[in-house]
């Protein structure tokens, strides 16, 4: 009944948020995902356009600035926001989510994350226990913030990222 | 007098796809409150059941956060643009804040 909701990235970019969250272990880190969403694109008759994937192109890695319980928590300002917006567009993409590390803890969001989180972008969680890199999933808020869609997370060649 | 708002790219889906929206106000408030009757989906994505704007919503008027201003009562003028900027936050306790 749910659209099926998937998103690309290459096997280096994917290391480099599993990177990160190994860096800031035992604490939490965070980035924003830079790309192209294909979405709103699109009214090729020969594409399907509810598969045509998002893409995730670049990182944006960002500091927490969670300094009081950056262990289970992260927090990303307006200014950052605003910063990696305009990183975005300098590379020709927009920010089309999040990603942060659930350290010593599974890669599922939290009712803190549903809470907090925004419609349309994809959140990225990986869990990272005892500080080796493990599940790594990607998740959509519900129309009705009722809840995450989980979306597939695709491997995509370096190469196709062009 | 008219102000535009800036919607942000996760809420444009609600907006009809738009990428900002131009209304006759004289707050913050109000200008706010002409968006989210123009386009109810918005409401619950930038407000609380209580109305009060959710805490990961920040509201600034051309380039001051209106938290420092008169927050939703700050006054507008013909021309001002109010951007609606998200700010992200999460982690993995259900509990405590």
């Amino acid at each position: 009944m749910s659209e099926a909701f998937e998103i690309w990235i290459s096997a280096e970019l994917a290391q480099k948020i599993r990177e990160h969250g190994v860096e800031t272990y035992p604490y939490e880190c965070c980035g924003a995902l830079l790309g192209r969403d294909h979405g709103f694109l699109a009214i090729d008759p020969h594409v399907d356009v509810r598969k045509v994937p998002r893409e995730i192109l670049s990182l944006f890695p960002l500091v927490n600035r969670r300094d009081d319980s950056p262990r289970n928590r992260f927090s990303v300002t307006a200014e950052d926001v605003l910063e990696a917006e305009k990183s975005a567009r300098a590379q020709g993409f927009e920010v089309i989510g999040w990603y942060h590390s659930h350290p010593d803890h599974p890669a599922r969001p939290s009712d803190y994350d549903r809470d907090h989180a925004w419609p349309w972008y994809s959140y990225i969680i990986v869990s990272v226990h005892s500080g080796v890199p493990k599940d790594m999933t990607s998740w959509r808020l519900k129309d009705d913030r009722s809840g995450f869609m989980e979306e597939k997370i695709e491997a995509m060649k370096a190469s196709v990222a062009k | 007098m008219s102000v535009k708002v800036m919607i942000p790219t996760p809420l444009r889906a609600y907006a009809g796809k738009r990428d900002s929206a131009e209304f006759s106000a004289a707050t913050v408030g109000e200008a706010l409150g002409n968006l989210t009757t123009e386009f109810g989906e918005l409401r619950k994505h930038l407000f609380t059941e209580d109305g009060k704007l959710r805490a990961f919503v920040n509201v600034y008027l051309n380039d001051e956060d209106i938290r420092y201003l008169a927050k939703e009562n700050t006054p507008t003028k013909d021309g001002d643009t109010i951007s609606i900027i998200p700010s992200i936050a999460g982690g993995y306790a259900d509990n405590a804040n």
